[in-house]
């Protein structure tokens, strides 16, 4: 259980039954009078955000948050379904609650799960993955155009814009963390 | 915290210290270590067994006024436990006036005289205080208004109202400070509910309203002033009222400070005030945390 002392930026409690995360925090206290901590909490779930201003005295419930790393199995329609190797437990996310991590998920990923209690509300990729090119124009070697990217697609049908000297086929490093392309693997 | 900020700050502390030495106050230092704070319903000292670090200097402070002094300042730390956000420290630094044979209008007096010699000594470049987006000047006409004008004009409603919703200091933070915040020169909100008055003297012949002041510059509260209640049986009564509604909400009762309760009906009729010194290098410096002007917060320690 946390109390007003415990809120600052950072910090993840339940309310109303969802995780929020405390996005901003101000602790004001007019002259002689009793102490407000104003919030403000991002809901980790939809990801609105909330202002809410509690006096002293008040309590929270933390949020039951845990990571856990697990493979990424298969898609069916927009349900991505994800395993604990170790306990073979099974979590399904929707392609909304995945936002751009759907773009790099290949069966066999590990990734690690974030779980609020047994739903699955998020997951942190890897920071560079690797993904082969399905699709992208030839490159037209004396091409003067000055052009030095081009589209590509990849297996998971994500479109990245790449060198013009990628060809279908090869295998590409993706940086999640902005989805654009970084080397190319060799070999 | 910049090696400015820390020179702007002795450059204002020391143009304090000259303010008073002129105008005849002796500079005391009281314990800072103590048996009992006044008990307030909203403030809590920091115990350090078997007594507790003062929250404000006021009750030895007092006890000098008993002891025949007549113009008294100091400048010291107090602690209150738990207040910690981008406009207080647990630990900050207060300066305390007062005088005796004088009412709160004689402190309004000082603090506009304070202001302003503090900003010809300091802030040679432009004599203004800045906070937030607001440049207040000292040097014009301050703003004088009474509380009860101040709920009325900005929120359409009275404090006794608020008090007894529950929700006066939601209003005062949310709706008068945000208000107060744009004024470009300092104000004076005068004559507080006798309800937000643990210490100070009612108003002679309104007994509904306290001779308290507190002074705002862009919003952010620098100073609170009062004429001294001296009476020791009504303070008594005020400070076990107190400790009945600090019980009420499931806080601890605090020890009631005997010695000064004894001497309390000594005291001429006086004035005092405190200053948060803190604040005071925040609005010279331009600052938007307190963080900014201290050499260390908590957290660094």
């Amino acid at each position: 259980m946390y109390t007003v002392a415990d809120l600052k930026k950072g910090l993840k409690i339940t309310l109303d039954g969802d995780p929020y995360l405390v996005v901003a925090f101000d602790f004001v206290k007019p002259g002689k009078g009793q102490a407000l901590y104003r919030t403000k909490m991002r809901n980790m779930i939809n990801g609105t955000l909330l202002d809410r201003t509690y006096r002293s005295g008040e309590t929270f419930e933390p949020a039951n948050l845990e990571d856990r790393q697990m493979e990424y199995l298969y898609k069916e329609g927009t349900h991505y379904t994800f395993m604990d190797q170790a306990t073979y437990e099974q979590v399904v996310m929707e392609e909304e609650t995945l936002g751009d991590a759907k773009n790099f998920l290949l069966e066999n990923l590990k990734v690690d799960v974030m779980l609020f209690g047994e739903k699955a509300i998020g997951v942190s990729l890897p920071n560079f993955v690797n993904l082969r090119v399905t699709a992208t124009e030839q490159w037209a070697k004396g091409d003067t155009s000055g052009n030095d990217s081009k589209p590509a697609t990849v297996e998971t049908g994500y479109v990245l814009r790449v060198p013009p000297f990628i060809e279908e086929g090869e295998l590409i490093v993706i940086d999640t963390r902005n989805g654009e392309y970084s080397t190319r693997v060799k070999g | 915290m910049n090696g400015d900020a820390l020179w702007l700050r002795a450059r204002i502390i020391r143009a304090i210290r000259g303010f008073f030495w002129d105008r005849g106050f002796l500079e005391v230092e009281t314990p800072l270590l103590i048996p009992a704070n006044a008990p307030e319903e909203y403030i809590d000292p920091i115990p350090t067994l078997p007594w507790q670090l003062q929250t404000s200097p006021e009750l030895c402070m007092k006890r000098l006024l008993c002891r025949g002094h007549k113009r008294l300042f100091q400048i010291s730390h107090c602690w209150r436990a738990e207040e910690r956000g981008q406009k207080h420290l647990s630990e900050f630094t207060m300066l305390e006036w007062y005088r005796a044979d004088s009412d709160y209008n004689a402190l309004v007096t000082d603090c506009e005289e304070l202001l302003r010699q503090v900003a010809t000594a300091c802030l040679s470049d432009a004599p203004v205080y800045r906070y937030n987006r607001t440049i207040v000047d000292p040097f014009v006409p301050w703003a004088k208004i009474s509380v009860q004008e101040t709920f009325l004009r900005f929120s359409n409603t009275t404090a006794w109202d608020c008090l007894e919703k529950g929700i006066y200091e939601e209003i005062l933070t949310e709706v008068i400070e945000p208000a107060l915040a744009v004024f470009p020169v300092p104000v004076i909100l005068y004559d507080y509910p006798a309800e937000l008055a643990a210490l100070s003297r009612l108003k002679p012949g309104q007994p509904e309203l306290a001779e308290r002041f507190e002074l705002y510059l862009a919003g952010l509260e620098l100073a609170n002033g009062f004429s001294e209640l001296n009476d020791a049986a009504e303070q008594r009564k005020r400070f076990e009222e107190a400790n009945r509604s600090r019980v009420k909400d499931g806080r601890c009762a605090l020890p009631l400070p005997e010695r000064f309760l004894d001497e309390l009906d000594e005291m001429p009729p006086s004035a005092g005030i405190a200053m948060g010194i803190d604040r005071l290098v925040m609005l010279a410096a331009g600052a938007e945390s307190i963080d900014e002007v201290v050499a260390f917060t908590p957290e660094q320690l």
